[in-house]
């Protein structure tokens, strides 16, 4: 398997080196409008952030984002269809040209954004790796750690960070090292390893898994960044505004307070100058997009602002009950901020 | 005047008949193998009464969400609740009824060919190897004479694997054949040509070819153009099934005595008369088990489709195991995909057997 691992990582590689940026200014948005439908490239069964519930419908954050790209482009949140991506593809997906944004899961690091041909579009969701241990060892720091049984996914970059994390402390650890997260959420519960470690918003999901989930707790400590957002093609600044401007515009929303529910009355009665901009009964917001007036209205009229759409697939609203951390606004303790509207 | 009655027989020795001296022959025949029953005995003791009580008698069979588990043992639930997806995918559920047709008139379309007595046997065969496929992709994928189209990116679970196999199996089978008889043939230039392609495609791995297909190949077609990415999987599933069964093949035609082609050259039969007529239907017969072998392989080989983004029976038992609502239940979702494709690899060898024992005609050694 290793083996088979190295032969398609060269082959990405090669894949992705031989690829010109063939995107033009304004050809996506001008395609997607002529298909009548945004192509989106979504992962393949990820609690919280895409998967497919009992009726086939998707859901999750990132799912969100797809809908919200499609109800500013076509003020109708379902015009969108997805493609469950495997990490390995997901790339090339967006190179290609089958899928007009990429909103996967995906961490925003330097070579991706420099060398894969793709531009992130902002951040959905400040993830960051974490640990997950048994109340009973009555650990309430990662810091006192030291000696202790720690599962880890194989090859992925949370083996570097732990390594680094519990050097750079002076502590000692003993990995074991699992292929899936069932296996090591099995793991942890029998007691075979102390600490579960991986990226929060996953530990949450695997805390659901144990047959008494209220036993375990997150550490509050996070060794790594992981900011997680939707990317596009590089070279088609239209349509990488649009994409961006749409989680802005989420963000916006929740803080200048227009909800799902009061967007449409807001819209009429506002006052408020920065609240009408943002909706669109002032200004030309969306005629520089080349988008409709009230895009934003129908952004939040049919997948909500930022705060909702969290809410609902990673927070309270939901099973995984994560805690908006640092992914509240920026007022609010967190670190979701957005431009101004003017 | 006597009369003389016989004794009642006597019982034949339990020692010699009956289940007890079946026993002492087979399993406690020495020292030596009574160790091995009692401790064969001992593992099963060990695991089947926990298995049973997990999945059966513990088990949660009604509900609709997971809070009806009580998670002592097994719950179904979840299996129930996502029986539609586990089977369909996500075809549509109004238009799952297509998906059933089809399967019932491949039952009901082949049930002639298992009659003995039916006599018009090959030409109806024939007829329907060409009708049915077209069929069946009419229902299936429809867009054409008032069935509206289901896109391949709607299809998926139990449906998707079989649509998969089958046709990489009716693909690679004729295929394969010639390819073998490519192999074997005096014409240098065919020759190097059937060589090549199964050597190529023998030595590289599925998951590569599949990988390729899905990430290499987009990047040559010009943008815009797309091919599905289900016909991609398709055709190179049946090209990499091909050449193990050109193999095969040319095993058992390598079997076949040299007289045989002699005989059939001294009645002036041609090369495709001598291979169709002589050889080939000796030798196919050879090598049912290897054949099946590589197909029942194939099902199985299904499942790496996930690498590109197609989700079959597997991967859609995974998916479902990613919903918030259902974690945690990937131990019912692997059980029971493991019933389901054992049911469909066992009965693939049951038939083979079948078809060895019909088709013998004493040479079976």
């Amino acid at each position: 398997m290793k083996m088979v691992k190295s032969t398609l990582a060269v082959l990405t590689t090669a894949a992705v080196l031989g690829v010109s940026s063939f995107a033009q200014a304004g050809a996506t948005l001008d395609a997607v409008q002529k298909k009548g439908f945004v192509q989106c490239g979504i992962s393949d069964g990820l609690p919280g952030f895409s998967y497919a519930d009992a009726k086939g419908q998707y859901k999750g954050i990132d799912v969100d984002v797809c809908r919200a790209v499609a109800a500013a482009v076509f003020g109708d949140a379902s015009k969108v269809k997805f493609s469950p991506l495997t990490a390995k593809e997901r790339f090339t997906a967006l190179q290609s040209g089958e899928v007009d944004v990429l909103s996967r899961n995906t961490t925003w690091t330097s070579s991706r954004d420099a060398a894969m041909g793709l531009n992130f579009t902002g951040v959905t969701y400040y993830d960051g790796q974490g640990f997950l241990v048994n109340k009973k060892l009555g650990v309430s720091s990662a810091k006192e750690l030291d000696g202790a049984t720690v599962c880890i996914h194989a090859g992925t970059t949370t083996e570097l960070n732990l390594s680094d994390y519990f050097r750079a402390n002076n502590l000692k650890y003993t990995p074991i090292t699992y292929d899936t997260s069932d296996e090591s959420a099995k793991s942890v519960e029998s007691g075979r390893c102390d600490v579960l470690t991986s990226d929060q918003s996953q530990l949450y999901a695997q805390r659901i898994k144990l047959a008494a989930p209220d036993d375990y707790v997150v550490l509050p400590e996070v060794i790594s960044k992981e900011p997680l957002g939707p990317s596009v093609r590089q070279g088609d600044e239209e349509w990488f505004d649009i994409v961006r401007w749409t989680l802005f515009a989420m963000v916006n929303a929740e803080e200048l307070g227009i909800t799902s529910k009061n967007v449409e009355e807001t819209a009429k009665s506002t006052k408020n100058p920065d609240i009408a901009r943002l909706l669109g009964t002032e200004g030309e917001f969306g005629k520089d997009l080349k988008l409709p007036k009230d895009w934003v209205v129908k952004i939040v009229k049919e997948v909500g602002n930022y705060g909702e759409v969290f809410d609902r697939n990673v927070g309270a609203g939901s099973e995984l009950k994560i805690e908006r951390g640092l992914n509240a606004l920026w007022n609010k303790g967190g670190l979701q901020y957005a431009p101004p509207v003017r | 005047m006597t009369t003389h009655t016989f004794k009642p027989d006597m019982p034949p020795p339990a020692l010699t008949f009956g289940p007890i001296a079946w026993m002492r022959a087979n399993l406690f025949s020495g020292v030596f193998n009574t160790i091995l029953t009692l401790i064969g005995l001992y593992l099963v003791w060990l695991i089947v009464p926990p298995l049973l009580e997990w999945a059966i008698f513990k088990a949660d069979w009604v509900g609709t969400t997971r809070a009806d588990c009580s998670r002592e043992g097994a719950c179904w639930v979840f299996i129930s609740d996502r029986f539609g997806q586990f089977m369909y995918g996500f075809y549509p559920a109004e238009l799952r009824w297509r998906v059933d047709l089809t399967v019932i008139l491949a039952i009901v379309g082949a049930a002639p060919l298992f009659f003995k007595r039916f006599a018009p046997k090959a030409k109806y065969g024939i007829a329907f190897l060409v009708i049915y496929p077209i069929l069946a992709y009419w229902l299936l994928h429809g867009g054409f004479l008032g069935l509206e189209q289901v896109p391949t990116s709607q299809w998926g679970g139990l449906m998707l694997t079989v649509v998969i196999a089958a046709v990489g199996i009716a693909g690679a089978l004729p295929l394969g054949i010639l390819l073998a008889l490519g192999r074997r043939s005096n014409m240098p230039a065919i020759k190097v040509l059937s060589v090549t392609f199964i050597e190529f495609w023998r030595g590289v791995p599925l998951i590569t070819v599949l990988f390729m297909s899905s990430v290499m190949l987009p990047l040559f077609l010009p943008e815009g153009l797309s091919l599905d990415k289900l016909l991609r999987a398709m055709v190179m599933v049946i090209f990499f099934e091909a050449a193990y069964i050109a193999e095969v093949v040319r095993g058992g035609m390598q079997a076949i005595p040299k007289g045989q082609y002699e005989a059939a050259a001294a009645m002036g039969l041609g090369y495709w008369r001598t291979m169709s007529l002589v050889i080939l239907p000796q030798a196919l017969k050879l090598v049912i088990p290897g054949i099946v072998n590589t197909f029942i392989a194939l099902f199985k080989d299904t499942s790496l489709v996930i690498i590109i983004g197609l989700f079959d029976f597997l991967n859609s038992i995974k998916r479902a195991t990613a919903d918030p609502a259902w974690l945690g239940m990937s131990t019912e979702g692997y059980v029971f995909a493991a019933l389901v494709y054992w049911i469909f690899c066992f009965g693939m060898s049951r038939y083979s057997m079948h078809l060895e024992n019909k088709l013998n005609t004493g040479h079976k050694r």
